[in-house]
This record gives C-alpha cells, structure tokens and sequence, in this order.
C-alpha cells in the first residue's frame, strides 16, 4: 500500500482523533492514503463512521498493541 | 453559556423535568442505547459532522424553555460541540459530566416504603442501564441486594442513615452487569449470598443462598426468605422482604420476564422458567409488590423513578404472564430474543471470580442497555 501520509494521533482524545484525521485528509488528493494512529478507543467506531459520511474509504483498520491503526483512502 | 451538567442533576431532570438532548455519538451507538426519559427529546448528529460548522444543528434546537443537554459516550466531544454552538450564538447550555460512561454509573436512590416493624426499604435505580438493586434496613443493619460494583453509593447512604451493611446478596449470577457484592463483603466484614447452584465456577467463598434458611436484619428481624425460582439461571432465587415484597431478580419484570438463554441453557431452563412464573409464584399472594432486577423500558418507572408492581395486576397485564401453554412458552422465550448484554460472557467470568480487569475496562464491558428480558 502507498501511503501519502501518517497521521500520530496517540494520547488524543476524543473528538481530537477524528478532528485532526478530517484535517490531514482535507490537505490530500482524492485517491491518496492516510496512515492514521490513535489510542482513543472510541475513534475505533467513530473513524469508519465518519469515513462513510464524509465519503472516503477505510481500507484497513487493526490493533496492535494498544494502537489502532486506520488506512483511509480520500474519496 | 457552556455549564456542566451531572448525571446526578440529568437523572432529576429524567424522572422529573423536561430535558431536549443532543446526543454527538456515532449513529450505532445512539440506536443502541441512549438516555431516555417520560419527557426527554432526543436527536442524533455525530460530533464529526459538526467539526466544519453547526448551522445544521442549530436549526433543530429548542427554542424554548427546555434546558439542552449535549452528549457523547466520554465528555469530550460533547463540551467540543457545545463550545461551538455557544460560539455560533445558543444562550445557555449544557454538557454531560463524563458522558454516557458516567451516566451508566448513576445510581437514583429512592423510597419504595416502610417495613412492619420500623425498617425500610430502598431502591437503588441504575437509570442509564436499567438495574435496580435494593437496600433493606431495620434497627441499624442493612442488606444490599443485587448489589452493583458502584459501592460508594451504598457506603455514603449507609452512613448518612447510620446503618451497617451486614449482608450483601446477589439473586443469581448476573451477565450483564458486574456485581459489587462479593468485594463490598470483603471490604466490610459482611456476609455474601449467592445462590450454590450459580456459583459452581467461582473462584471466591460465599454462603448459600437457599430456601428455608431466612436472613435476619436488625434487632427486630426483618425476615428476608429465599424462594428458588429458576429460569434465568439455574439457580435464580427470589427474595420474599416481611411478608409484603418480592423481590423477583431476572425472572420477573414490570413488562416482561426474563430470558433463559444467557448461560446457553434456553432449552434446558425454559420448562423452570415457566413451572416457577406459572406455579411457584402463582401460589404467592397477588398483594406482593414486585420488584425486579431490571427494567427495559422507560414506561417501567413511575414519575418518582420507582420499578414496581403487584404480583397480582402482573397477572392480568405482563407480557410474559400471558402464555400458559408451554410449547408456545418455550417458543417465545427461546426463539427472537433481543440481541444479548454486550460482553455478556466476560461479566459472567468476572462475576465468577475468574477474570479481573480494571475498572476502565469493567466500565466498557458494562456499556450499553442490560437486556436480560425476553422482549425488547
């Protein structure tokens, strides 16, 4: 998978995760990737909802760790 | 304005007020479980599409006296959305303290009534999860039952009233909820009751709690007599309080009764489940005033925040009493239940003694309605 870009949002809490993903997504291309990590639990939910309203697509999401890790792609 | 509500204070509001929520969770999460109230609005629109603006949301917002109360599952994203609506120009309003985790916690403490020779007894309502768990006391002691692990509430109660928890009691093994009895034993010197043939896994001693042996409380012996009555679980044992109270745990509720199937034995426990609502109750007095474990729907609770009925009127209207023939019985109590507890095997294990996560993760395990009856 190319990535465009990663995003560290570890420590962040909630809504801080998904604020800061919405930005980094906004400064990409469509069709570019972001690598997105989180420790907030409730981004797990909220990312892939938001992704869906806000029409890009997760392409992968896991834990490791402790971390949450997203692959969006910009719609 | 952006104030800051509590629970305590959103719980008042519920039971007694008029409150318009705006509830900035995910859809799948607010579709699962939300606060509820006789007179509480609610609407959905998750924080993340209010990130760019509010406008959306300000539309549908009262313009009335009703206070607005912003919520979402921790605290955080609702005091973000407020902020952002008190910018675009609302005049006053509120966020939940620790959100919908904190609302779960809250217990509502109320009166049910007097005992014959000077107690009383108290219900414990867990209003965000529907679990009702009882304080009995009579001449300085107290029983809890169907304790929850929120301990401090009881402790400061007892000790405003001046009593002494004695016994803790926990009616069957519960999966949807982590039981406090055990650990508040432990921390008081009291007696945990649990009933032998639920408890065949636990790691921890406790005394039995069986038919024919009463527990005394206070001087003046309030009598508390354990009547089994499986179905829930193989164990579930009901409590009759002074000859006036049942206490019906998961087998009896206001609207309906509870399922069988959280052990994995539906099929096994539906024929118990139905002997002791169609017989073994069925013998009791219809005067008894019945007061469950749970309940499932807001319409359950009265305008004080009270779960009861007669035994008797439960007769005439609960869904569940309605069904004498037992093939279709055990059709109704086995087959469409509602989806189970969420993590409803790892709070059976924690209950058993055998896991023993942190309080964060008891919190997350604890999420969402309790879901122990058989209709929705």
């Amino acid at each position: 998978m190319n990535v465009d870009k990663v995003l560290d949002a570890k420590g962040l809490s909630c809504p801080m995760p998904v604020v800061r993903t919405k930005k980094a997504i906004d400064e990409l291309k469509s069709g570019e990737i972001l690598e997105l990590h989180t420790t907030d639990s409730g981004a797990f939910s909220d990312i892939p909802a938001w992704a869906k309203t806000a029409g890009h697509q997760v392409i992968e999401q896991r834990e490791e760790n402790g971390v949450y890790k997203f692959w969006i792609q910009k719609g | 304005m952006v104030k800051m509500m509590t629970s305590k204070e959103a719980a008042e509001k519920v039971i007694h007020g008029e409150l318009f929520i705006l509830d900035v969770r995910n859809e799948e999460d607010y579709t699962n479980w939300k606060i509820e109230g006789k007179k509480v609005v609610s609407i959905n629109i998750p924080y993340f599409d209010l990130i760019d603006g509010v406008e959306h949301a300000l539309e549908k917002l009262p313009k009335d006296e009703r206070d607005i109360l912003v919520v979402c599952a921790k605290e955080g994203s609702s005091k973000f959305v407020a902020e952002q609506l008190d910018e675009a120009g609302v005049d006053e309003m509120y966020y939940l303290q620790g959100g919908m985790k904190a609302w779960s916690e809250y217990l509502y403490p109320v009166k049910i009534g007097n005992l014959k020779d000077g107690g009383s007894i108290y219900q414990f309502n867990r209003i965000g999860k529907g679990c009702l768990s009882y304080l009995i006391e009579s001449h300085g002691e107290a029983a809890i039952i169907d304790p929850v692990r929120m301990m401090d509430t009881y402790e400061s109660f007892a000790q405003d009233k001046g009593l002494s928890i004695k016994y803790l009691i926990d009616t069957h093994l519960h999966a949807d909820h982590i039981s406090g009895g055990c650990k508040l034993a432990g921390k008081l010197g009291g007696t945990y009751y649990l009933p032998s043939k639920d408890a065949t896994e636990v790691t921890f001693s406790y005394e039995p709690l069986e038919e024919g042996k009463d527990i005394l409380v206070g001087n003046t012996r309030i009598r508390i007599q354990p009547l089994y009555s499986p179905g829930h679980t193989i164990g579930s044992t009901s409590l009759m309080v002074d000859d006036q109270y049942l206490l019906s745990g998961d087998i009896l509720f206001v609207d309906s009764i509870g399922r069988p199937d959280l052990a994995g034995k539906a099929e096994d426990w539906a024929y118990d489940l139905h002997h002791t609502l169609y017989q073994r109750y069925k013998e009791l007095s219809p005067e008894l005033l019945v007061l469950p474990a749970h309940f499932g729907k807001i319409s359950e609770m009265d305008d004080q925040g009270r779960v009861f009925a007669k035994l008797g009127e439960l007769y005439m209207k609960n869904a569940g009493l309605q069904v004498g023939n037992e093939t279709i019985f055990r059709k109704m109590v086995t087959e469409n239940l509602p989806p189970q507890p969420y993590a409803y095997q790892e709070i059976r294990k924690t209950n058993m003694g055998k896991l023993t996560p942190t309080e964060d993760e008891q919190r997350e395990m604890e999420i969402g309605p309790n879901r122990c009856a058989v209709h929705d």
